[in-house]
């Protein structure tokens, strides 16, 4: 293993342009006779459009056109898909209604586009947007799930009678109420998980280009999948066959789920480049962007556990409400449902389970995948109920746990998944020695001396991640398979370029996927580029998110250098007249065992590409393509301990000590890890403490800047203790389970579980912020 | 439209805007330096932080007539040719940044602050300080480590004298 290979912690190469201020991101794209968008959005959560005057608008300086929703619907451009098909537990498919790119007749939620300004500049366009008079019929709204549900709630959508879009289940409905029938405790609670709103840094930003002489389009995007934004924009939205579409996502800051969806308003920049034959840059304002991207969460669900006397479980029984707004968002169906009840099982032998889903159109912001999608709500639905069970027990909560962990592998739980490989008890432990967590009756008792309430919350997580194996997916309803692609191209000079359908937007590929490389070849990073976010260069791929990067994209790239060193064997052993055999790669070089013989891996390069000494039938050339489709879900885990201490004179929590004890497999880069580790706890933390979306009853979003939606600042968050402990994965090359989600699922439920100790009071929903500690503390009506 | 004139990184430029053109947008647009960041519209994220006349300003705050006549440094001012910033290194060294959309406001705000403590910083006044910079994916768990590293290694000549 060279100095860069895999494990080392390696400085990233993309960060130079970063720190100097040369990266690329869409909004800095420029084309000549670039024009701007601006949309006009509904003010209204639910009503009728009744007439759009756009004569004053486009009267306006530098106005070039006004759009409309009737328009897109007359040059037939596609209502926006949802790529997942559920079925009821009736076997009758999904319920949905129409979702187009901007609204002819009816608007669902507050921000919805209607029509859309093309100006010479931005503020023309924005100034002119605010001239387009639409004549609204208000009708009433419903923002939640139970407003929704209500017998005299406003219908949405006449196909879903009752705003019902599935009634969903899984698990053994039969088994589990046996299981409860002979159960010595039960355990019950009513848990929320709030709505979030993603927020990268970056807002989204399209720039589209109709380039009339080809006949053809490009589409500069905020993307964390472009080769499945171009597949969706052209079989489903008819803006142009693939050939005619280039969609390349440059340096996108930060995504976190949000920028996975094809959203209105690419379709409508590249649907408006082509009418009016000119570039069009759209770029979201922050508001903007808390009322038009993906919401995320929003779960309403009443949990069971039944226990046997000597308090191993026995069932789990689980009715969730799933908000859904006011459309179906691209893969939205799939999350309260395969990437939520698959996963209620947990870390624990549970021998029946049973979850029901209803899933519910309500007048808000479509919610779909947020960083850990479904699977932080099956954490922080199990947490709470684990410690929430030992507190009625009087049992500690890590004997409880421990009681009924996992600990032969591979393990089928009764919600489809088969973990393949753990061990929650290491990853326990080693939170466990690294909170000192025999020593926290002493730390209550100084803060207590200091007037602070302190307490401690546990929460042993588990994820499935490396979505996903493409049959598998396929038979549970997915409309796209979910392999990864990669092609490793030799150049003469022997440098390499590896081409990949993985799209970093953080994550630091060009880093990690270059130490792979060099763990092969043992050349440096410096020799090695990363291509990817350009449907153009790289062939095809399915993106980034659901921490699959690693686990299938990286497993994509092995699989082309194998091809790769394969043949380079079979060169260099031809030239040294050795044996295939007998080659062996070391440092750069290659070598015949046993023999001082060697070339530079260079030499091997420019022998394939000038073909003068070839073994005989070999074709010139050193360039190797591969698919990869994963054989299972990969399965981090790991423990999470938080303590905090509270003021309980103004509620204010303070996250004192935070412990992450990790299990991802083999880590690439350990640095990049643990930068992974820290951000998903920091939105973890947020939630639990700091972030909550709120409606008004008329569908008004409250929270929508950071002056109403409460963002982890620097000085909310503590530094944090990471540790790792590693059971390798064995369904894929390398033995990597992915990181990119932990954080945020694990968090959650160890901070509320701390605050609900601290304060010896079990209701707690988040986000916890201080005026809900102080009532809880004493006593009063929660001020929500 | 006003014509607006400024040294921006050491450079004279000017250029004839709006009236109500924001600093960034100047800067952005104008005269094309991308290097600074538009993440919010209410001055909280910090994405947009540059130096005017030595002082860390959120540009999206500024309107670029306010700022005529002055001296702007930006992200792409603070290297030295090729040599970085001691702020910038520690981001690289450590792994400060991610996405790298927040980082140039990140670090011009790390910049100031440490000039103004004269390089003593503790964690609880870094923390305390980056209140107006918003980040989405570190944590600030490395931001917090990399200020602390630059305001020691900076501190470290005057100490020397």
């Amino acid at each position: 293993m060279g100095m860069e290979g895999i494990g080392q912690r390696v400085v990233r190469k993309e960060d130079k342009r970063f720190i100097t201020g040369k990266g690329k991101y869409t909004d800095d794209v420029k084309l000549v006779g670039m024009t701007h968008a601006h949309f006009v959005r509904s003010p209204h959560a639910h009503a009728k459009v009744v007439s759009i005057d756009s004569a004053a608008a486009l009267a306006m300086p530098g106005v070039i056109a006004v759009l409309t929703g009737a328009e897109l619907v007359a040059d037939r451009i596609g209502n926006l898909i949802c790529g997942w098909m559920v079925h009821s537990k009736d076997g009758s498919p999904m319920k949905m209604g129409a979702y187009p790119a901007m609204a002819p007749e009816t608007v669902r939620y507050v921000g919805q586009a209607v029509a859309v300004v093309i100006a010479e500049t931005k503020n023309q366009a924005r100034d002119a947007a605010e001239a387009v008079t639409v004549e609204y019929e208000e009708l009433p709204a419903a923002t939640t799930v139970a407003a929704a549900l209500a017998s005299d709630a406003p219908q949405l959508h006449p196909e879903a009678p009752g705003n019902r879009v599935y009634e969903w289940s899984i698990g053994d409905k039969a088994a589990t109420e046996t299981a409860f029938s002979g159960a010595a405790h039960v355990v019950s609670m009513d848990i929320t998980n709030n709505r979030l709103v993603p927020n990268p840094m970056e807002p989204r930003s399209a720039v589209a280009n109709y380039d009339s002489g080809d006949d053809a389009l490009t589409l500069w995007t905020t993307s964390q999948n472009p080769h499945v934004a171009r597949l969706v924009l052209s079989a489903f939205y008819n803006i142009a066959p693939e050939h005619k579409l280039r969609v390349i996502a440059p340096d996108v800051g930060g995504g976190f789920g949000s920028k996975i969806y094809i959203y209105p308003e690419e379709i409508v920049c590249l649907w408006a480049s082509r009418k009016v034959n000119r570039p069009i840059k759209w770029t979201s304002d922050r508001t903007e962007a808390f009322l038009t991207d993906a919401h995320g969460r929003d779960h309403v669900s009443k949990a069971e556990m039944a226990f046997d006397a000597d308090h191993k479980i026995l069932g789990l029984r689980v009715h969730t409400y799933a908000n859904f707004g006011a459309y179906m968002s691209l893969f939205s169906s799939s999350v309260p449902t395969y990437l939520y009840a698959t996963l209620l099982s947990g870390q624990y032998v549970i021998p029946a389970i049973y979850a029901e889903v209803d899933g519910v159109y309500t007048n808000t912001v479509p919610v779909d995948a947020y960083r850990g999608a479904g699977r932080p709500e099956a954490t922080y639905l199990l947490e709470r109920m684990m410690e929430t069970a030992a507190r009625q027990f009087g049992l500690d909560p890590v004997d409880l746990r421990r009681k009924n962990f996992i600990t032969s592998f591979p393990y089928q739980t009764p919600v489809i998944m088969t973990y393949d490989a753990g061990d929650y008890n290491a990853s326990l432990d080693a939170a466990l020695k690294a909170i000192d967590y025999a020593g926290f009756p002493a730390r209550k008792a100084a803060a207590a001396a200091r007037g602070k309430l302190r307490g401690i919350g546990f929460s042993c997580y588990i994820e499935a991640c490396g979505i996903a194996p493409s049959k598998a997916v396929g038979s549970l309803g997915a409309g796209v398979g979910l392999w990864e692609s990669a092609e490793v191209r030799v150049n003469p000079v022997g440098t390499v370029e590896v081409l990949t359908g993985s799209h970093s937007h953080g994550q630091g590929h060009e880093t990690t996927f270059a130490q792979l490389i060099s763990e092969r070849l043992g050349i440096g990073i410096d020799q090695v580029s990363i291509v990817h976010g350009d449907t153009d260069k790289v062939q095809f791929g399915m993106g980034t998110y659901g921490s699959r990067s690693g686990a299938v994209g990286m497993s994509a790239i092995v699989k082309a250098m194998d091809k790769v060193e394969a043949k380079a064997r079979k060169i260099a052993a031809h030239l040294m007249e050795a044996a295939e055999g007998d080659i062996v790669i070391e440092g750069g070089e290659f070598k015949v065992a046993g023999t001082d013989k060697k070339m530079p891996f260079a030499l091997v390069a420019l022998a394939a590409y000038t073909g003068h000494n070839l073994p005989d039938g070999m074709e010139p050339g050193l360039k190797e393509g591969a698919f990869y489709d994963p054989t299972n879900f990969t399965f981090p885990a790991g423990t999470y301990v938080c303590e905090v201490e509270i003021d309980a004179d103004t509620g204010k929590t303070e996250v004192v000590n935070f412990v992450a004890a990790d299990d991802f497999g083999r880590m690439i880069n350990p640095m990049i890890v643990e930068g992974q580790v820290h951000g998903g706890l920091a939105q973890g933390i947020g939630q639990a403490l700091l972030e909550g979306t709120v409606y008004s009853d008329d569908g008004q979003l409250m929270t929508a800047s950071y002056m109403d939606y409460c963002m982890p600042r620097a000085d909310d968050l503590p530094s944090f203790d990471l540790h790792h402990t590693t059971t390798l994965c064995p369904g894929n090359p390398l033995g990597i389970k992915g990181c990119g989600e932990a954080g945020a699922i694990g968090s959650p439920p160890a901070v509320i579980n701390a605050i609900t100790d601290a304060i010896g009071h079990n209701d707690m929903s988040m986000p916890a912020t201080p005026a809900k500690v102080w009532a809880a503390i004493h006593g009063r009506a929660a001020a929500e | 439209m006003t014509t607006v004139s400024m040294t921006v990184n050491g450079r004279q430029v000017s250029a004839d805007v709006e009236d109500r053109t924001l600093l960034v947008d100047y800067l952005r647009n104008a005269i094309s330096l991308t290097g600074t960041h538009v993440g919010c519209d209410t001055s909280q994220c910090g994405a947009c932080v540059v130096h005017v006349d030595g002082r860390a300003v959120k540009s999206c705050t500024m309107l670029a007539v306010q700022a005529a006549g002055s001296s702007v440094t930006t992200i792409e001012g603070l290297a030295t040719g090729d040599e970085l910033h001691p702020v910038q290194a520690a981001f690289r060294e450590h792994h400060g940044l991610q996405c790298g959309f927040c980082t140039p406001g990140m670090i011009m705000t790390a910049v100031d602050m440490i000039r103004r403590h004269g390089g003593q910083l503790d964690e609880a006044t870094v923390r305390h300080e980056l209140e107006g910079n918003i980040c989405r994916c570190t944590g600030y768990h490395n931001i917090v480590k990399a200020i602390l590293d630059a305001a020691a290694k900076m501190q470290m000549p005057a100490a020397a004298e």
